[in-house]
């Protein structure tokens, strides 16, 4: 699996901040997926009873699951598709190792997969001797870099067009290395042409799936370039990597959660290719693999149904959440350390690799409620951060200062006069030290707060509480 | 077997064992009724205006399009679009019986091989299935007529959709598929493969700006056969010449 450093995720964001090269690339891209999203949204008028279904059929489908999942087996068997059931990582990667091994593999191309991502597929491919190589553009340059992406539908999103001119230069080596990069189409056509070699040398061909069908046996990828089509097509052997939670039951149902996915990615109507994938090659076909295999993988998931984040498994990976997150917009998806930034991140992780090194993950949040607003399934991402912090709490994994102050928070909280005494003292108190000064940009005890923002002078005229009975007062008159 | 701890994972998280029959039997009955949920309003018009949506949303997503009265039309309306995009007239074309009463002769200088498409060939004939004027999207089910390589490995694709094909909403191409197509091997209706295309291929991965020509088609191209003369656009409501193209088949698709 990969490494975590969400543990260090206060230094990560620091670094985040302080990194001029990152905040270039978070500026750049800032508002563009937004504006996107908006219009294609406001040109749908049913748009928010499509997100009503949506919910819907996802919450449907997981109190039903096992029985789904059984009946999208027999149709896959049924197509010649053979579905390789992993409870684990280890399993998986396993299982996806024997598969190009029987097949003789000696490269593998890839379509973007997050679960691949999660399942660490490449480190073991590449330590048994298998070429993996990563085929969409973005995620291409980060294997180049050996990055991890920073974002779940642009993986390259941290970086600026400079990095990709450079880097290209240094690792192609047999193109002239004085070629001029005219425009950002020329990097494209650059990768274009090196990938077009490997998508004809590989001998197994590894996606993911955006959905599974039950009624047909189908796997599902939503791609613009057409790199997971051409993975899924050329090679001999095709497996598609899915977690247990993709599965719907009809077309029906996975046409109305198409409405919602690109329009919440990318804000296109449609992704320009949506393709369902059935099985092997049939009868008289002159293309298309003749293996087709499924890896279905639960890696801790369904150990999160019957939980308080059941509801995160309606998660169609849109990544609408983090668009709209100011904190990811300002540091970025690296700083959460692990596979999912962004908020569903900050709900995902903790589930799936445990709460004891990513509580600062649900701890990173203003609590804003934006991406619960823009979420097509409507997850309550803001309410199960709160329930993290509650269990973080409970288990006692929050630091001893924190729980101090919490502490004395609550037992002031449950006094009302006391805490009503003690607002008004304390906003008099710094009223008074602050006069005239409009903001403090240091404070004794407060160094945590002060260090990064100012904190503004309370207004004369006392607490809200104060003031609210003053108006009361006013208007009985 | 991960298989029993998977599904015994899910049940205990449930609260419950295995369905009871009625309840099995209840989702077996929704997997057969395959019940449509809302289909947005858009899409939903009379017929010259669905043709008209579903070319206003291919040209949306940079594609393009002509029409053309028949089939025997398609040769000089692709000889004349090649010539002007600068392409050789050279292409390979989808071994689709639909095509069998191209008059291809009518314009000499077009050379084809009918075959799957190898990573070479700068220009494919694609045959359309069916046409989705909600998003502009062209549905292409894989077969031994309709290679799904056509769509991916040449810079140039161009589809031959007869008008006739084209329906509002996705639901009603798969109501179609479900009544038309036989799978052999699975016994359902899904070939190995359904594509479905709306536009060029595109990558917004460098700084999250729109790029056309990644991996698959730098060009799309349809070129629309008027053969449903109440898909026509007023005032050109003459009726088509009758479908007989010769040695042609009867009905269209395959």
């Amino acid at each position: 699996m990969v490494a975590i450093t969400s543990p260090a995720f206060k230094e990560n964001a620091a670094r985040a901040l302080a990194d001029p090269g990152l905040q270039k690339a978070l500026g750049t891209a800032k508002g563009a997926f937004l504006q996107r999203r908006a219009q294609a949204v406001a040109n749908l008028p049913e748009f928010e009873q499509l997100r009503n279904i949506g919910r819907d059929i996802k919450n449907h489908t997981l109190a039903n699951l096992d029985f789904y999942l059984e009946a999208y087996e027999s149709k896959v068997k049924a197509a010649g598709g053979q579905v390789h059931w992993c409870s684990t990582a280890d399993d998986a990667r396993a299982a996806v190792l024997e598969i190009c091994r029987k097949a003789g593999a000696r490269t593998v191309t890839k379509g973007k997969s997050m679960i691949s991502e999660e399942l660490g597929i490449n480190a073991h491919l590449e330590a048994h001797g298998i070429r993996p190589v990563e085929t969409d553009l973005g995620e291409y340059i980060l294997q180049l870099r050996q990055e991890h992406p920073s974002h779940i539908i642009a993986p390259a999103f941290h970086l600026n067009r400079e990095d990709w001119e450079a880097d290209f230069r240094r690792l192609h080596t047999d193109l002239p290395p004085d070629r001029v990069f005219h425009e950002r189409r020329d990097i494209l056509a650059e990768a274009r042409t090196k990938l077009r070699e490997k998508f004809l040398a590989a001998d197994v061909g590894i996606t993911g799936a955006n959905f599974l069908i039950a009624e047909t046996g189908s796997s599902v990828i939503v791609t613009n370039e057409g790199n997971g089509d051409l993975t899924q097509t050329l090679p001999r052997v095709h497996i598609a990597l899915a977690s247990i939670e993709k599965v719907v039951p009809t077309l029906e149902d996975a046409c109305n959660m198409l409405r919602l996915l690109a329009r919440s990615a990318t804000g296109q109507d449609f992704s320009v290719y949506t393709t369902f994938s059935t099985g092997a090659r049939r009868e008289g076909d002159l293309d298309g693999p003749d293996e087709y295999h499924v890896v279905l993988v639960d890696n801790g998931r369904s150990n999160m149904i019957g939980t308080e984040f059941q509801e995160m498994l309606r998660c169609i990976r849109c990544a609408a959440c983090m668009n709209h997150c100011p904190v990811y917009g300002a540091v970025g998806g690296h700083a959460y350390g692990w596979v999912y930034p962004g908020p569903m991140g900050s709900v995902l992780t903790p589930s799936l690799v445990g709460i004891e090194k990513t509580g600062l993950l649900p701890n990173a949040s203003t609590f804003c409620g934006r991406c619960e607003s823009v979420c097509p399934v409507k997850i309550p991402l803001p309410g199960m951060m709160r329930h993290w912090r509650e269990r973080e709490f409970e288990r006692h994994l929050t630091p001893a200062a924190q729980r101090t102050n919490i502490g004395l928070w609550a037992w002031f909280a449950r006094r009302p006069t006391v805490y009503r005494w003690a607002t008004r003292a304390a906003i008099g108190a710094l009223g008074l030290l602050g006069r005239g000064k409009g903001a403090f940009h240091s404070l004794p005890l407060a160094g945590g707060w002060t260090k990064g923002r100012d904190l503004p002078v309370p207004e004369p005229g006392g607490t809200f509480m104060a003031r609210y009975a003053k108006a009361r007062r006013g208007q009985r008159v | 077997m991960s298989k029993d701890a998977i599904l015994g994972a899910i049940r205990r998280g449930l609260k419950r064992g295995p369905l009871p029959a009625d309840q099995q039997a209840m989702l077996a009955g929704r997997l057969a009724s395959h019940p449509r949920h809302l289909i947005p309003a858009r899409s939903r018009l009379p017929r010259p205006d669905q043709v008209a949506l579903f070319v206003r949303n291919v040209e949306k997503e940079f594609g393009t399009v002509e029409r053309v009265p028949d089939l025997a039309a398609v040769p000089a309306a692709l000889a004349e679009y090649l010539a002007a995009q600068n392409l050789p007239s050279r292409f390979v074309l989808a071994p689709n019986p639909d095509f069998e009463g191209i008059p291809w002769t009518d314009r000499p200088l077009l050379t084809f091989e009918r075959r799957r498409a190898q990573a070479s060939d700068q220009v494919s004939l694609q045959h359309g299935w069916a046409g989705i004027a909600e998003t502009g999207t062209l549905m292409l089910p894989s077969g031994p007529g309709r290679p799904t390589t056509l769509n991916l490995l040449a810079e140039t694709e161009v589809v031959v959709l007869r008008a006739s094909t084209i329906v509002g909403a996705y639901e009603e191409a798969w109501d179609r598929l479900r009544a038309e197509s036989h799978d052999v091997r699975s016994g359902g209706f899904m070939p190995r493969n359904i594509m479905f295309v709306t536009g060029p291929s595109r990558s917004a991965d460098i700084e999250q700006t729109l790029e056309l020509g990644a991996h698959g088609p730098r060009r799309l191209h349809v070129i629309l056969v008027d053969d449903d003369a109440a898909a026509l656009p007023p005032g050109d409501a003459t009726p088509p010449p009758p479908v007989a193209v010769p040695g042609g088949p009867a009905a269209p698709g395959d």
